[in-house]
């Protein structure tokens, strides 16, 4: 038979589960922001969430390494389960949980120091590595993931917060990246980026996908259709609709979702 | 059409531009059937001088509808039923453009047929088959229009007595050519006419294909039906040929 290429955004041949949600609710205080959400995210694949803003979409992403714990009001109830275990058991190590679940938010957010000690600062605090060329490999092949290392390997000692925005964004992804992560979380990560640095940004997911699976909020929906392969949209704390970003783009089920990408208003 | 509008209004101002443009081809492309039948059953060569002339504006207005289609895509990014829209005008204009083709050349072989002796009854025939098709055409651009799938479904079926009158017909001419090879030139121009005038019944079903995949998101399953039997029923071929 003649193996048909395909597109980028069908070629999923994973079926992995990585992260399920099951019947997932979180309060802030009385406000109901996330309700009966149901969701089964795959392994080594780009899952988009998109809705307008105040949907729950952030609040669901932080869900998944709980960094809604750092916010007092906030309730989260239900169950998320990575590889079949409840993060929410009394158990698991909030701390050790996030080096699993690596997280890049919205604005570039590089520590004070230097390019060096911003990506080798989890290795170090999870003791992933024990010698100091351990740790360089570590920080060389994390900054070489996320595709800054040409740019920055004559100025490693020099200050991340020196670099663009573009390039302290991609210092971030390296950040979270150098703990070994099984998951990536992206809060809006291009936002603050001009289109150069974001196709940059969204080449570097493509590739990260072949190791992670990775969760991304996003309020571009051309860059929801460009990255991803799941697309999972959000209305009023619901998950709406979720499947492949091909069939959400071109025939969406529901009339809310429909509204929503194609700018109407729903 | 979704009954909201978009939070861009004049996104709604575009995608309402291209489509009316596409009813104005339509409106074009319906009288320039009317006009050739008519043209062949009356001898009127005027008539069919002017639908052969008539051609270069629907012609324009096809490619400025795909140029239209392509500012959209370019600079509106559509989704969903609103790319549907897009898609489906580029390919209903390249239908309709075929079809003003077709009445095109029925147009000139009228000016060609009014210099030859008249074959008896087969204009007012195929003016019938032509009109059928002009009947299609317009429910096909009204479904369109207001997006009613049960129309476009109703035009497929009626595709089917198209393809009967052009079987009948076919018969027709084989019968006339036997009769007397006199009558062997204008029949084969006039058998090049049903058989175009059939292959618009065609065009006009793959724009309500178009219409049921603008409202429904996927084509219809059932293969078209099919009721043009000349190109595999051997009994319709001359007799002592075979």
């Amino acid at each position: 038979m003649f193996d048909a290429p395909k597109f980028a955004e069908t070629k999923v041949t994973n079926n992995d589960i990585k992260i399920a949600a099951r019947k997932v609710q979180v309060y802030y205080g009385d406000t109901h922001a996330i309700k009966d959400v149901d969701v089964d995210i795959l392994d080594k694949t780009v899952t988009a969430f998109i809705g307008p803003s105040g949907c729950g979409k952030s609040t669901f992403l932080r869900c998944i390494n709980r960094m809604n714990d750092t916010i007092d009001i906030c309730r989260v109830m239900g169950d998320i389960l990575i590889d079949g275990e409840d993060i929410y058991d009394k158990k698991v190590d909030p701390v050790q949980l996030r080096a699993k679940v690596g997280m890049v938010f919205q604005k570039p957010n590089p520590f004070p120091k230097s390019i060096y000690d911003n990506v080798a600062y989890g290795p170090r605090i999870h003791g992933l590595a024990r010698t100091k060329a351990d740790l360089d490999e570590i920080v060389e092949k994390s900054l070489r993931r996320a595709a800054l290392w040409n740019e920055a390997k004559d100025r490693l000692d020099q200050p991340g917060t020196g670099l663009s925005g573009g390039q302290q964004q991609r210092l971030c992804i390296a950040r979270a990246v150098a703990t070994s992560p099984e998951v990536l979380l992206m809060d809006e990560p291009c936002s603050a980026l001009d289109p150069i640095a974001t196709a940059q940004v969204e080449e570097l997911i493509d590739e990260l996908r072949q190791e992670f699976s990775v969760v991304i909020v996003t309020h571009s929906m051309q860059q929801a259709a460009r990255v991803s392969q799941k697309t999972a949209f959000f209305h009023l704390g619901h998950l709406v609709e979720f499947g492949d970003t091909g069939q959400i783009f071109t025939n969406p089920k529901d009339e809310r979702t429909e509204s929503y990408i194609t700018g109407r208003i729903g | 059409m979704s009954d909201h509008q978009h939070i861009v209004s004049s996104f709604d101002h575009d995608l309402e531009t291209i489509q009316a443009h596409i009813m104005k081809m339509g409106g074009m492309v319906e009288r320039a059937i009317s006009d050739a039948a008519r043209s062949l059953e009356t001898r009127d060569d005027d008539l069919a001088e002017e639908v052969r002339g008539r051609d270069k504006a629907i012609d324009a207005l096809e490619e400025q509808i795909n140029e239209e289609a392509a500012r959209v895509l370019a600079l509106r990014s559509p989704a969903a039923r609103d790319l549907r829209v897009v898609l489906t005008v580029i390919k209903i204009s390249a239908s309709l453009e075929r079809i003003g083709d077709y009445a095109k050349n029925m147009a000139k072989r009228t000016s060609v047929l009014s210099q030859m002796a008249a074959v008896n009854g087969s204009p007012s025939a195929l003016r019938r088959m032509a009109r059928e098709v002009e009947e299609m055409l317009k429910d096909v651009l009204d479904a369109y229009i207001q997006r009613d799938m049960d129309l476009a479904h109703e035009v497929i079926r009626r595709d089917l007595d198209v393809d009967q009158m052009y079987n009948a017909i076919f018969r027709e001419f084989l019968t006339f050519m036997m009769e007397d090879p006199r009558n062997i030139t204008p029949c084969m121009h006039l058998h090049f006419i049903a058989k175009n005038t059939e292959r618009m019944g065609d065009l006009v079903t793959s724009i309500a294909e178009q219409v049921i995949y603008l409202v429904s998101g996927s084509f219809p399953d059932d293969p078209r039906p099919k009721s043009d039997t000349t190109s595999v029923d051997p009994d319709l071929a001359p007799k002592g040929s075979h």
